[in-house]
């Protein structure tokens, strides 16, 4: 018990000290309504991030599964090239679903860029063959056989496609962890600039205290105490508004594409309460260095 | 504990204190003297480390104040209570807590010195206004708790800058027989004051010396 509250001392300061520095001022207010607002950014930072992850891994997962077997052949030649692939495709292990693509679903792929009225049978076009495999496929086996069996024939697992994709997602990621980084060195700088006007209103106290004996630590404990507890306390209404704010928000779905998915799903809410914690750590390292940098220029 | 080495002190071009050299032996009572802008002030000061001399030395218990920072200072300052002309006093705080701010600073328990703490403002008579603001004192009563506060951590010695320049006769009587009891167990005191009525009526309660401060030098005086 004395070793929890000598550690909650070290980390908030005694409440002796807290006494020493008069309640009032207006940086209370400053304090914790920027912790608020940054808290409820955060939030919103903090599940873009989670979003853009989950939707790096989705684009990684679902295209890393899929291929596509592209068969260039005469005309005479091309039915039995399809036949071959399709027989060395069942006997491969890890390929789930194999399935050549009719003309019809071919023009599809092709009408927006080539129009409606495609005369298909009238263009060189290769024959597509669809392949979904499992994580047991040995694509760099299959690709030696189907060159060696089939020359015609040859395996894209689309990772042309795939790479960009999956960069763009980590690249949002990448800028949500920034704007959380961000985030919080606005905090600390606007935790920063009121406990400097706390202190530079509070010089006579500080003078006080240290006629009487104190050291810096003391009296940076009892302004450290006091912005870690406000901007903890503001965070924590923060993160409850922007908690509420994003659970209100579309659910995923396929047809919502990136903008739908935003909002916390299952264990990422246990996030939620570090916001909190992590603003007071901010606010405690902004005050403590803001704090003794003052005391040094007191002297 | 307190000694000055060919101590001075300058202010921007001026020279306030020369070449001042002073022990306090332990156990004694000296009253520093000298008129307004003599450098009585500034001297305390130098006495408990607030300033720190431009030439010569300022020993406290053997170490240069020079070479102290203020962490070092501030540890020195709670074995020497002073008694400051304007108090200095927390106006937010109770006279309570005021008096107990060295204990607070040095992490002491104030539960387990509630007892002390209470003997002490009885001893100094504000018991009954131990629960009152600074500004709610009159200036004897101010005088009283910034003794109490001085002495509150039993320090060795107890330095008084003009203790009674706001108080009136018997006031600054009963505050004398405070500082002379403190002498009497042992404690060594230094006042600073332009009452000379004041001086003499310490005769009758310590044995004193009379250090004079005049043209920033100090001159040893009579002793009482």
């Amino acid at each position: 018990m004395n070793r929890l509250r000598a550690l909650l001392d070290a980390a908030l300061g005694d409440r002796q000290a807290d006494r020493v520095v008069p309640p009032a001022g207006h940086t209370v207010w400053l304090t914790v309504l920027t912790a608020a607002a940054m808290a409820f950014l955060a939030v919103f930072a903090l599940a873009l991030s989670l979003a853009t992850g989950r939707l790096a891994d989705r684009w990684a997962d679902s295209l890393a599964q899929a291929a596509t077997i592209r068969v260039s052949a005469p005309p005479e030649q091309a039915d039995a090239q399809v036949a071959a692939v399709a027989a060395i495709l069942a006997a491969t292990p890890g390929v789930a679903d194999a399935r050549p693509l009719e003309e019809t679903e071919q023009a599809a792929l092709l009408e927006p860029w080539l129009g409606p009225d495609l005369p298909l049978d009238t263009l060189p076009l290769p024959r597509l063959i669809e392949v979904t495999g499992t994580e047991d496929l040995d694509v760099e086996g299959l690709r030696q056989r189907l060159a060696a069996e089939v020359p015609g024939a040859t395996y894209d697992d689309h990772t042309r496609w795939r790479a960009p994709l999956v960069q763009a997602a980590d690249r949002l990621r990448t800028l949500g962890l920034l704007a959380l980084s961000l985030i919080a060195g606005t905090l600390a700088a606007m935790v920063t600039l009121a406990a400097q006007a706390a202190l530079a209103a509070n010089r006579p106290v500080i003078r006080v205290l240290r006629l009487v004996g104190a050291r810096d630590a003391y009296v940076a404990r009892a302004f450290t105490r006091r912005y870690t507890l406000r901007a903890a306390a503001g965070a924590a209404l923060g993160t409850v508004l922007g908690g509420i704010a994003t659970a209100f928000l579309p659910e995923a779905s396929a047809a919502g594409g990136f903008l739908t998915g935003l909002g916390f799903t299952g264990a990422a809410w246990l996030l939620l309460p570090l916001v909190p914690l992590f603003a007071g750590l901010v606010a405690f390292l902004a005050t403590r260095r803001a704090a003794l940098s003052a005391l040094a220029r007191f002297e | 504990m307190i000694e000055l080495q060919n101590a001075g002190y300058s202010y921007g071009h001026g020279s306030l204190l020369s070449e001042l050299s002073l022990a306090l032996p332990s156990g004694s009572f000296h009253f520093l003297v000298g008129p307004s802008g003599a450098g009585k002030t500034t001297l305390l000061k130098l006495c408990y480390g607030d300033l720190k001399p431009t030439s010569g030395a300022v020993m406290l218990d053997g170490r240069d104040t020079r070479g102290m920072g203020r962490d070092g200072l501030a540890q020195m300052r709670r074995r020497i209570g002073v008694v400051h002309q304007d108090c200095q006093f927390i106006d937010h705080l109770t006279i309570r807590e005021n008096v107990a701010l060295p204990l607070m600073v040095s992490g002491r328990d104030l539960a387990a010195e509630a007892g002390n703490l209470d003997q002490l403002l009885g001893w100094v008579g504000l018991a009954p206004r131990a629960a009152a603001r600074p500004p709610e004192l009159s200036g004897g009563e101010r005088q009283r708790a910034a003794l109490a506060r001085a002495i509150i951590m039993d320090p060795e010695v107890i330095i008084a800058d003009e203790p009674t320049g706001n108080i009136d006769w018997e006031m600054s009587q009963r505050l004398l027989s405070l500082l002379a009891e403190l002498n009497r167990l042992g404690k060594t005191v230094l006042v600073a004051t332009h009452d000379l009525a004041l001086i003499r009526a310490a005769k009758a309660q310590v044995s004193a010396r009379v250090l004079r401060l005049a043209g920033g030098v100090l001159q040893a005086g009579a002793e009482l």
